[in-house]
């Protein structure tokens, strides 16, 4: 069942690749939280209700619901065109998304150890490159931030891949930490609809040495 | 006591961005430093001991606390003369000052920690309370700056994390999940070779951003260049030192397991590219607080240089990080004044700094002086012991190449400098100069003086203690 998720996580990222419109970035985003939540329920060996909730938390709550709608108003306020606009082809994108997925499961398969889910591994490198490569080939600032989201779903299923407790702590440390990053991201990303015509990346190219 | 200063200090800033009034913001500024100052002289009198399980008072912990301790008091100086000549509205002057004080402590917290996770949850408020102050002006520019700074610091942050997963992994041999330096470099010889190379590639890589060294250095010129001066200052050293302290003890850990030499080999390229990179930069920049900021890159690869050389080089690495830390900030409160001469930052629309501000320009010339590594200055010292670790370390070729990237920078630096200095800028109407009181260059004199002192001739107790530091570093 597990390994059912995770493919279809995998194919969220393909269907990134080749989608078109901003909303639909959004709908994945939400759809990797969801498909993250069930993972991680399924995973658990005892249902603790602290440990329940913040799982809840931080998938449900947090990457499906409050950062899309939150990343909605921000294409609303700032009346940012529906098109995703790439810089290469959606074609192209994907054959290159296909070959970061072959890459990284060729690389799996190198590694020995017993203590890794290589599913996990391949998931989580996938997504890591695919979000890089997202925050590369993109236009638009937002579609940066969208990236970034990736990158951080793949290494919450890093996380997962380790199952190496961290202190509680750390978690909500590291919660808090993101929440604040995306909220940060965004206020700046508005006030970047404020002040320049058009929310580009090729605006944000005036800082020179001479 | 760490417990104590975290919440006081939290609150310190709480109640600084909530407040508009200026007496009891002054108020709560000398609490702060009172509080900095008690948290530093509780550290070097309660050394070793471990509060809240996170937090060590080590050595290395203890001098940076000292260097942070002794900037800070001319920060906040500085950021008040920067904030009464350049009237922000009461909001920004609020959300200022809490950014700064959010922005010590969390470096204090950085430095203090003794397990990885923690040094990353403050790594990532530092990133917060420096988008803050980036942002301190609201024009294009800086929102430009800041943009870049929150994204790329994002990106970074995410990979030490991933560089922390890895770690985790590659401490699954050892039979435990304690993530902190002092079990780590226990279990070092049970460390899982593989994971423990991608760890240290994620984690490196994580923390150049803060450190400023090649890949992720870009982001920190911008933010130099665009924060108010005595905030670059602090952005441009003790947020410098905690990047330092990131890698450091990481590298502690990994050069006690058999990838030591790997390891060096990987901190010796990027710092090589830095200083190259540096050079580069150095030669064509027009920006004078971007000529700073590179300087500063230069000198973090002269540092992890010494790091990678290994033997006098750990030495010559903490001495160096320290003196850096003095010099440079001192650079960057001169600029302050230089620009209420001038209103200008670029180095065509400046000079002649030696008939409007005499002390300030001797700032200048002393720091350039300084920061080049020029006999009197104790860069000087620890400069050489970085050239001499890597001549007995038989890397001849690098050191001359890294002899020759130097000595073109200190052209640059120095055409720039004496431009500045004594040659009048052309156009330049001198009718409203402002007259600058020397006083305001006393605090850098003081600076710079220490950095002398403590290169040319340390205390022993200082000596001690950086040997403590990298006591734990096989020869």
């Amino acid at each position: 069942m597990i390994d059912v998720l995770l493919i279809t996580f995998i194919i969220t990222l393909f269907y990134i690749a080749i989608a078109n419109r901003m909303l639909t970035y959004l709908k994945v985003l939400a759809l990797q939280g969801v498909l993250l939540f069930v993972v991680v329920f399924l995973q658990l060996n005892e249902i603790n209700p602290i440990n329940l909730a913040l799982i809840l938390l931080e998938t449900i709550v947090f990457k499906s619901v409050a950062v899309p709608l939150f990343m909605a108003y921000v294409l609303k306020r700032n009346h940012i065109t529906r098109e995703a606009e790439p810089f290469l082809p959606n074609f192209i994108s994907l054959i290159i998304t296909t070959l970061i997925v072959v890459i990284t499961i060729l690389l799996a398969n190198n590694v020995k150890d017993t203590h890794l889910d290589k599913i996990f591994f391949v998931v989580a490198l996938s997504s890591l490159f695919t979000g890089l490569y997202f925050i590369a080939t993109r236009r638009k600032i937002i579609t940066h931030v969208i990236g970034y989201l990736i990158i951080e779903n793949g290494v919450f299923v890093l996380s997962l891949a380790v199952g190496n407790e961290m202190p509680m702590l750390v978690n909500l440390g590291i919660m808090l930490d993101i929440f604040a990053s995306v909220l940060i991201l965004g206020i700046f990303l508005n006030k970047i609809g404020d002040v320049f015509k058009d929310v580009d990346v090729d605006q944000l190219s005036s800082l020179k040495d001479y | 006591m760490i417990g104590i200063y975290l919440i006081g200090a939290f609150s310190i800033a709480l109640a600084l961005f909530l407040n508009r009034n200026k007496i009891i913001t002054f108020a709560l500024l000398g609490l702060f430093l009172i509080l900095q100052g008690a948290l530093t002289f509780h550290a070097y009198f309660n050394f070793h001991a471990t509060e809240l399980s996170y937090f060590t008072y080590d050595s290395l912990a203890v001098l940076l606390l000292f260097t942070l301790g002794i900037i800070a008091i001319p920060a906040i100086i500085h950021s008040h003369i920067y904030l009464e000549d350049q009237p922000a509205p009461p909001e920004s002057r609020a959300i200022y000052y809490g950014a700064i004080v959010l922005l010590l402590t969390a470096i204090s917290a950085a430095y203090l920690a003794n397990h990885i996770a923690v040094i990353w949850i403050f790594t990532e408020i530092t990133t917060l309370s420096a988008s803050a102050l980036i942002y301190h002006h609201r024009n294009k520019l800086a929102l430009e700056g800041t943009w870049k700074y929150v994204f790329i610091c994002a990106i970074s942050i995410t990979f030490v994390f991933i560089g922390i997963l890895f770690l985790s992994l590659s401490l699954e041999n050892a039979g435990s999940d304690d993530l902190s330096f002092k079990n780590l470099i226990a279990n070092s010889s049970r460390l899982n070779p593989f994971w423990l190379r991608l760890s240290f590639l994620f984690i490196f890589t994580g923390f150049t951003a803060k450190l400023g060294l090649v890949p992720m250095f870009t982001a920190g010129i911008d933010a130099k260049d665009k924060a108010p001066a005595p905030a670059g200052a602090l952005l441009s050293s003790v947020l410098m030192n905690m990047g330092f302290i990131g890698v450091f003890r990481f590298y502690v850990v990994i050069a006690n397991t058999p990838l030591h030499h790997w390891a060096n080999l990987v901190i010796g390229i990027a710092a090589f590219l830095s200083v190259f990179i540096a050079t580069v930069y150095m030669i064509k920049v027009k920006n004078i607080k971007r000529m700073f900021a590179y300087s500063s890159i230069e000198h973090t690869g002269l540092v992890m240089l010494g790091l990678a050389a290994g033997g006098i080089g750990y030495y010559a690495a903490i001495l160096h990080i320290i003196l850096h830390a003095f010099v440079k900030s001192s650079m960057f409160f001169q600029f302050t004044q230089l620009y209420r001469v001038f209103q200008n930052k670029s180095i065509y629309h400046v000079g002649n700094y030696f008939k409007y501000n005499t002390a300030g320009a001797m700032v200048l010339l002393l720091g350039f002086i300084s920061v080049t590594a020029m006999p009197p200055s104790g860069l000087f010292v620890s400069e050489f012991l970085i050239f001499r670790s890597l001549f007995e370390a038989h890397q001849i070729i690098l050191l001359v190449a890294v002899l020759l990237l130097l000595t073109m920078i200190i052209y640059a630096f120095g055409k720039n400098i004496l431009k500045i200095l004594f040659i009048p800028a052309v156009g330049f109407d001198d009718s409203h100069v402002p007259v600058i009181s020397p006083w305001e260059s006393a605090t850098q004199f003081i600076l710079l003086a220490l950095a002398v002192y403590l290169g040319l001739n340390p205390p022993a107790e200082f000596v001690q203690l950086i040997r403590e530091s990298v006591m734990l570093l096989p020869n």
